[in-house]
């Protein structure tokens, strides 16, 4: 038994050793890697990215997906920026009310997949031309944030130790981060989502409150992607329709990097931080390495979720041999063996 | 009025009412709103107009819904269409160079490359999804993120704009007085109706879609059946990135095709088959995409900041979708028969 825990940990320590392993070919290879800025900078440069992409997660492990995550982020950027510099209204007002628009959205996504059956992938794609069409009925040219609270947040250095310092938008990701995994791992609604994810009749049998949970995990999601959108705003200090575009996909490669199985059920929230990280590790690297051009990061992020798909699938047929193999001891009957079969072409 | 029941039963229940309607009531809107949209005429031996215009520029659109179509109705999804139009954009680009009034490689010879790379792109998706057993959705993703890297890689990052006027043909060239995509749309449906209808293949396709184990164990060669529609798809969005890139007579690895794998899906979705695979619809996904273009030029027509295009688009899909969705069709259904209980 210790042995099949052992095993469920695999691609997570894949995902970290390979982590590992680039970080030292990188201060092996590069002067100045080895500044603790440089990791810090990684946490700084891609905190809206690590914040949604722990929304998605969630979604993912419930056997779904959201691909409007990028056009909420682009859209939070541009109402905030809209409403600061054009309205005039204060932050206090304005942070609540785009984190609700977030979570509205959630919600309202949510519903139309548990109540109207609608696969998700078709209607979070409406959702995300919706929010990316009406980022430019807002404004079609970039808004800059001369709010003083927004640029006062967004120019806070906290040092951790020597010169090395985070940002504010670090300490946001680190609370999301430790809320995320206090929520999968510990609570009720997350081991609901598993379930979900694993197999959603068998969870409607078992009693668990199914339409809850889904519409709670889009609400969850809608609400990660909006405060990344807020976080985005803070870093960019500007609101434009055209950013983040694309987003949404290095969100889901990042979860599927850090170990996540597409199909739902399986999954570590801190996996996807060393998802996003690699890819923020990889774009590091080519920018040190300097010659390289930039589009080698896409094909680069590109074969390594492809390297992580193939590994899924590896461990996906071993555990299959195995079980055929525990089955086959147990009862030899060829129903049994043409269920497996069954079983084995499906997936 | 009485009109037989079960005429109009079958017709509520065809899968091309939805489509069709909603683009009726797109066409009369029209009729009503903008004026000229309706008025033809010809300059130059060409027919000129709105409905010409949106055959002409949905017909990229067309060719992707037609190949999503196969892809979607094996119960699979392929992301990696813009990007395969990116990749052939570029590919043409630098096979014909830019040098004013020359090409580097004859044009036959740069369209058969062309195509073949599609296809190559085709078989890479196909082989990861049939022999690799990996989700469609995520499979192709890896195509969709590398592969605007890839056709970056081939024009070197560069946007190539292209000076020779014989390829401008494929894209914007005229054949009896319509635009010559037209015609090549006009081809592939054929052309895939004959493969589909003519042939056990849209047989095969439609039960794999619905269970792929059992026809796995009835004797149908499932993976291969996989591998020919991502093949299929591959080719017509290659041809699509052609007909683009002929038409903006340039090459741009970042942005050309960006979105069209949502709008294809769309466009099929809205043409009445289902995401989950089974029966499709080579007619309704066209209708689909025509729906998807005329609504776009609408809002072109009427002065509105083209970026609203999308959020109406978002309505309409969404209206579209939960018309299909069980819930909804179950209510409708129960309404229809309260009326007949009521005659």
């Amino acid at each position: 038994m210790k042995l099949a825990i052992d095993r469920k940990f695999v691609p997570l320590m894949v995902t970290i050793g390979l982590f590992i392993l680039l970080y030292i070919y990188g201060i092996v290879q590069y002067k100045g890697f080895s500044s603790p800025q440089v990791f810090l900078n990684l946490l700084i440069d891609n905190a809206f990215l690590l914040i949604t992409s722990i929304g998605m997660t969630f979604v993912i492990i419930s056997g779904g997906i959201d691909l409007s995550v990028g056009a909420i982020i682009a859209f939070t950027t541009v109402f905030s920026a809209f409403l600061l510099e054009t309205m005039g209204w204060s932050p206090a007002i304005v942070i609540p009310l785009v984190l609700l628009i977030g979570v509205g959205q959630g919600a309202i996504v949510g519903g139309l997949i548990h109540y109207f059956k609608v696969q998700p992938f078709i209607v979070t794609l409406a959702s995300m031309f919706f929010f990316r069409g009406m980022c430019f009925v807002i404004s079609t040219d970039a808004i800059t944030i001369n709010n003083e609270f927004y640029r006062a947040v967004a120019l806070l250095r906290i040092p951790i130790y020597g010169k090395a310092f985070i940002s504010v938008n670090v300490v946001i990701f680190l609370v999301v981060l430790v809320a995320a995994m206090y929520l999968a791992h510990l609570t009720r609604f997350g081991r609901t989502i598993y379930a979900i994810g694993g197999n959603e009749q068998s969870a409607l049998l078992m009693g668990l409150p199914v339409a809850r949970t889904k519409i709670l995990v889009y609400t969850l999601n809608g609400f990660c992607s909006a405060l990344a959108g807020v976080v985005f705003s803070i870093y960019m200090l500007s609101g434009y329709g055209l950013n983040t575009v694309g987003l949404e996909l290095e969100a889901i490669a990042s979860v599927v990097i850090g170990g996540t199985l597409l199909t739902g059920g399986v999954g570590y929230v801190i996996g996807t931080v060393f998802g996003v990280l690699i890819q923020g590790l990889i774009q590091t690297t080519i920018m040190f390495q300097g010659t390289l051009s930039s589009w080698w990061t896409k094909i680069v992020i590109g074969l390594l979720t492809l390297f992580f798909i193939g590994l899924q699938s590896v461990f996906a047929s071993a555990n299959r041999s195995r079980m055929a193999a525990r089955t086959q001891k147990q009862a030899p009957s060829p129903a049994a063996d043409a269920g497996l079969a069954a079983n084995a072409a499906k997936q | 009025m009485t009109p037989s029941k079960s005429w109009w039963e079958r017709l509520r229940h065809s899968s091309l009412f939805w489509p069709v309607l909603v683009l009726a009531l797109v066409m009369g809107f029209n009729l009503i709103f903008t004026p000229n949209f309706f008025q033809l005429e010809v300059k130059d031996g060409h027919l000129f107009g709105s409905l010409v215009d949106v055959l002409n520029r949905g017909s990229p659109l067309m060719l992707l819904a037609l190949g999503m179509t196969m892809v979607i109705a094996t119960g699979g999804v392929d992301l990696s269409v813009g990007a395969v139009i990116a990749i052939c954009g570029a590919t043409a680009a630098v096979l014909i160079g830019h040098t004013t009034d020359v090409t580097n490689t004859p044009l036959p010879l740069v369209i058969i490359i062309t195509l073949g790379v599609a296809i190559l792109c085709g078989l890479w998706n196909g082989l990861l999804v049939s022999r690799g057993n990996i989700q469609p959705m995520v499979a192709t993703l890896v195509l969709m993120v590398a592969g605007r890297g890839i056709a970056q890689l081939i024009t070197d990052g560069q946007i190539i704009t292209i000076y020779y006027p014989p390829f401008f043909f494929i894209g914007g060239g005229y054949l009896l007085g319509l635009p010559f995509p037209l015609f090549i749309v006009v081809a592939v449906f054929f052309f895939a109706w004959l493969l589909t209808r003519r042939t056990a293949i849209g047989l095969f396709v439609e039960s794999v879609g619905t269970n792929a184990s059992s026809s796995f164990y009835s004797g149908i060669n499932e993976k291969n059946i996989k591998l020919l529609v991502y093949v299929f798809c591959s080719f017509c969005a290659g041809i699509g990135g052609l007909i683009i890139s002929s038409n903006v007579k340039s090459a741009d690895a970042n942005n050309a095709g960006l979105w069209t794998e949502l709008d294809a899906i769309l466009a099929v979705v809205i043409g009445g088959t289902l995401m989950t695979g089974g029966r499709f619809s080579l007619a309704g996904s066209v209708i689909g995409a025509l729906l998807i273009q005329s609504v776009t030029t609408t809002i072109y027509a009427f002065g509105v900041p083209p970026e609203v295009v999308q959020v109406v688009k978002a309505m309409v899909v969404l209206v579209v979708v939960l018309l299909y969705s069980e819930p909804v069709k179950l209510g409708l259904d129960k309404l229809a028969k309260r009326k007949e209980v009521q005659l």
